[in-house]
């Protein structure tokens, strides 16, 4: 069922139980397992009565923000005088995450339906996929399927006859982890380098191409069939209250099983990591947990007892993110961790904010000097003022993403910072 | 009709300010008389992407500080520019601007007018904690004549900004990404256009510079005159940047009617080159075959005793004030010569998509609606001279003479400033103050009458044409002469109907439009 492993605490939903299944990845294939079904009936639906089962069923973002999707919806005009775009985010960017590649690879046809049902909610006649450029091969598959679904008059004009048209565009990024911010995403669309605007305008109001536009993620599109198919009681099924719904995880590091799991949000994050995972390889202690892909401040071992999900890990002083735990085991230096995300960041900042543009590459630099023993104490004062001056001050939160587990690790993982700049 | 822009009143550092609905907390400020510090931000440039992150405030019932060039103003609001998270955060922002800045301030053509030095030294951080290798980018060629130090750059993205939004051409770009981050011209293309010039004024540091300026004056060093471009017919507002006595730099001066904070390359290299070609120095007059130099009055008493009336021609610039042209015409019907011509040098327009009223038009002169003003008409060569005719010649107007021009006159008076050859077979030679020298007025276009001031000394005895041609007058019997150029305005708005209700004063550094100004007095378009 999940891939490549499976546990028993996963639920196995249309979203992850054909991974590894290559029929689905045809049209014919996918027809036979039950796919396209939905879609039809969305088609006789009323947009807003779409959005409003979206919305009762609690569906958030699984882009990382955890934004309410319907609700989201809900801001686009309703009577258009124009186009309307949905752009859906398949610039999986975050490290850690590899949830979004699954779907694109394994069950195309999934996101396409998903994609033209939210369309359809939110009157657009054109969806654009961006695809992360490094995703070559994946997104390869989803051309094939997309034209495949053009030719069984699932996308294109009068879509089923229905009278209703829209098309399906699969535009593939140049690499850069900024594009899979929304405004970001919509900034290299168009043309431009990936750099995010501020809000306002938001982009309901004016996002691609100036039209109004909703930005939302794989995962979250490819969960929307099942929910219109089967009612939005039926997704709360799983999950809490405030965080309905199954969740993929990408869970990497040090551990016996990783990979990509379908689990109720609200799930023990140790059962996460050591039940369906199987904890570290070798019997090894684990340090430190980087919860939703790496922007995400750090959890130390006795930190993991929390709920999985949205509010539960904003509790425990984390966040689910993208639900891409990072698990390093007790021999990971964290100094030498942090340095590297900070050099991520570093190399990905757009550029445009003075704060993330300096600022990262300055705590790389001092992290690196660190690292190698050549930090003094003054440098953890400047890495804690680099924390206060990168957190809020930008036009998006690239900035912020360097700060969270910076500052979790310099609060929690401070002997290892003094113990190097002794030594 | 309510049309009438809804009033809001907000509070900023304690000063309360009424300003129209939409107005940006920035914008508020300034009618507070509150500078909030910024970069990205240009008042000229449409597009503001709030990423210098330096005007950041504090506002009231926000949970973060706010971009106060993007944030609009609102009813009731409260701001604080100036408290301790607005404060350390601005500083927090210089102090990354300057982790890669080189510190080159003793050799940088900005120092002294730099706003990252202005704001460096106003939070006053005297060391810093960048104990890391600072990036080295070096030097680039963004066009032919614009030099990008990148070391200097702090990536506010005005220049980019400029040439998309204003210049309509995406020939520069930001390259790279991050803090490896500079300005370069798009791969394949070159960095032409004729407006280019303006992202070096728009440049907030010293990281673009005309290569042609570059190492060459000190901003203190150098003294700065109000002044007309006289570069085409638009009439752009410049500021006379001299430095000893020579017109290093000129750089556009805000006027929303007539360039906006803009003016073209053509433009920028006009007056500088202004500074070449051999001067006449003193008057000159011809004593037994040979020009012999003479004091004013002995030159002007001479003249006034040799020119009586007469039958002759008479040909003028298009690049002489108002002023000039007006005695001209006073000193010609004094004597008897009717009409007069003058020629205008001819080129390409070049146009400013993003502010269309701005143009480097077609007419090569700065003056072409004045010298019709004075009923001077457009001509495309230079009339023939008859045998033994008087010739009147005011203004550089024998550049492309042939040399032997004139030399057939009974009399042939040159009031000019350059020696160019043709002037060799005057009568008479009176030495003009050129247009950076003296103060005086033009018509554009679109007939504004707009003032230029003095910015440099003439060299030898060389005076204001419209001076020692009032002082020819009075020689001649007429009203006194005047040294004044609020006098010389007055006498000229005088004796022109369209003038009629102006006065040197009341003209003010943008200018008026003539009177009857619903019919261009050139049909430039």
């Amino acid at each position: 069922m999940g891939y490549p492993y499976s546990h028993d605490l996963e639920v196995g939903t249309q979203l992850s139980r054909h991974f590894g299944d290559e029929k689905a990845r045809t049209l014919e294939g996918w027809k036979e397992l039950g796919g396209y079904a939905t879609l039809p009936k969305a088609l006789e639906m009323d947009p807003d009565a779409i959005t409003e089962v979206v919305k009762n069923s609690g569906l958030r973002g699984r882009g990382g923000a955890g934004f309410p999707t319907g609700v989201k919806w809900s801001f686009m005009p309703k009577e258009p005088n124009g186009a309307h775009y949905l752009c859906c985010n398949a610039d999986e960017s975050e490290p850690g995450a590899f949830k979004d590649r699954e779907i694109l690879r394994w069950v195309p046809h999934l996101l396409i339906e998903g994609c033209l049902i939210a369309a359809r909610a939110i009157r657009a006649e054109h969806v654009y996929i961006y695809v992360r450029g490094e995703f070559f091969p994946f997104s390869a598959i989803l051309r094939d399927a997309v034209v495949e679904a053009y030719e069984g008059g699932y996308v294109g004009e009068n879509i089923l006859g229905s009278g209703w048209s829209c098309d399906v565009t699969v535009h593939l990024g140049a690499g850069a982890y900024i594009a899979g911010e929304e405004t970001g995403l919509m900034s290299s669309l168009m043309g431009g380098r990936a750099e995010p605007w501020i809000k306002p305008p938001f982009p309901a109001q004016s996002g691609a191409f100036g039209r109004p536009t909703t930005v939302n993620n794989v995962e979250t599109l490819a969960a929307v069939p099942m929910i219109v198919e089967e009612g939005a009681d039926w997704y709360r099924q799983w999950g809490t209250e405030k965080s309905p719904g199954t969740k993929l995880w990408c869970c990497s590091g040090h551990l016996e099983r990783p990979g990509t799991y379908e689990l109720p949000l609200g799930v023990n994050l140790r059962d996460v990591i050591y039940e369906v995972c199987g904890g570290a390889p070798n019997g090894k202690k684990i340090k430190a947990v980087i919860p939703g892909g790496s922007s995400t401040p750090m959890l130390t071992d006795a930190e993991l007892d929390c709920s999985g999900c949205y509010e539960g890990m904003a509790e425990a002083g984390s966040a689910l993110g993208t639900a891409s735990p990072i698990v390093m085991n007790e021999d990971t230096n964290i100094v030498s961790a942090m340095r590297r995300i900070a050099q991520f960041y570093a190399h990905e900042s757009c550029g445009q904010c003075v704060q993330c543009r300096e600022g990262t590459s300055w705590t790389a630099k001092i992290l690196h000097r660190i690292e190698t023993g050549e930090g003094t104490a003054e440098d953890l004062d400047t890495l804690y003022h680099l924390c206060e001056q990168m957190t809020g001050r930008t036009i998006c939160p690239l900035a912020d993403s360097v700060v969270f587990p910076l500052l979790s690790s310099l609060d929690k993982f401070k002997d290892e910072y003094e113990a190097l700049i002794k030594r | 009709m309510s049309d009438a822009a809804k009033q809001i009143t907000l509070t900023i550092d304690g000063v309360e300010v009424s300003v129209e609905a939409g107005t940006t907390v920035l914008q508020a400020a300034e009618h507070a008389g509150v500078v909030v510090p910024h970069y990205c931000y240009h008042p000229g440039i449409p597009s503001r992407p709030a990423q210098c992150r330096m005007c950041l405030v504090e506002i009231e019932g926000q949970p973060k500080l706010q971009p106060s060039c993007v944030f609009p103003a609102g009813d009731g609001m409260v701001v604080h520019t100036t408290s301790e998270t607005a404060e350390t955060a601005r500083k927090s922002v210089i102090e990354f601007l300057l982790l890669n800045h080189p510190l080159d301030c003793p050799i940088c053509d900005a120092a002294g007018q730099c706003m990252l030095q202005d704001y460096a030294f106003e939070t006053g951080q005297l060391r810093s904690r960048y104990a890391e290798a600072k990036m080295v980018l070096g030097r680039d060629r963004v066009a032919e004549d614009i030099l990008y130090f990148g070391d200097r750059c702090i990536v506010c993205t005005r220049c980019v900004r400029f040439m998309e939004d204003i210049a309509g051409d995406n020939a520069l770009v930001v390259a790279q990404r991050g803090h490896k981050a500079y300005i370069d011209t798009f791969p394949g293309r070159d960095l032409d256009h004729a407006f280019r010039g303006n992202i070096v004024d728009v440049c907030p540091v010293g990281a673009l510079v005309h290569e042609d300026f570059v190492f060459k004056a000190r901003a203190w060093d150098m003294d700065s005159s109000p002044g007309i471009c006289p570069g085409c017919s638009t009439g752009c507002n410049i500021e006379v940047n001299v430095k000893e006595n020579q017109v290093v730099r000129t750089k556009p001066r805000l006027n929303p009617d007539v360039n906006s904070y803009w003016m073209c390359d053509h433009g920028r290299r006009s007056l500088v080159m202004s500074n070449r070609g051999v001067r006449a120095e003193a008057p000159l007059v011809r004593q037994g075959g040979e020009l012999e130099p003479a004091s004013w009055n002995e030159a002007l008493a001479w003249i006034a005793g040799e020119l009586g009336d007469a039958t002759g021609i008479a040909v003028v610039s298009a690049a002489a004030s108002n002023e000039a042209l007006f005695y001209t015409r006073v000193l010609l019907d004094r004597i008897g010569i009717e009409g007069g011509t003058f020629q205008v040098e001819q080129g390409d327009e070049e146009t400013l998509t993003g502010f269309p009223k701005l143009k480097l038009r077609a007419d090569r002169a700065p003056n072409v609606a004045g010298a019709e003003l004075h009923d001077f008409k457009r001509a495309d060569g230079l009339p023939d001279v008859p045998d033994g005719a008087t010739l009147v010649v005011v203004g550089d107007a024998l550049s492309n003479a042939p040399a032997d021009y004139g030399a057939n006159a009974g009399f042939f008076l040159y009031v000019g400033s350059h020696l160019v050859p043709a002037a060799g077979n005057a009568t008479a030679i009176l030495p003009a103050a050129t247009i950076p020298e003296t103060d005086g007025t033009f018509v554009n276009f679109e007939g504004r009458v707009q003032r230029f001031h003095r910015a440099l000394r003439s060299p030898g005895v060389a005076r204001p044409a419209w001076m020692f041609l009032s002082r020819l007058l009075e020689q001649l019997g007429g009203e006194p002469g005047v040294r004044e150029i609020g006098d010389a305005f007055a006498a000229m708005a005088t004796g022109t109907a369209r003038m009629e209700a102006m006065s040197w004063a009341g003209l003010g550094l943008r200018g008026e439009l003539l009177s009857e100004a619903g019919q261009p007095a050139v049909a430039a378009e």
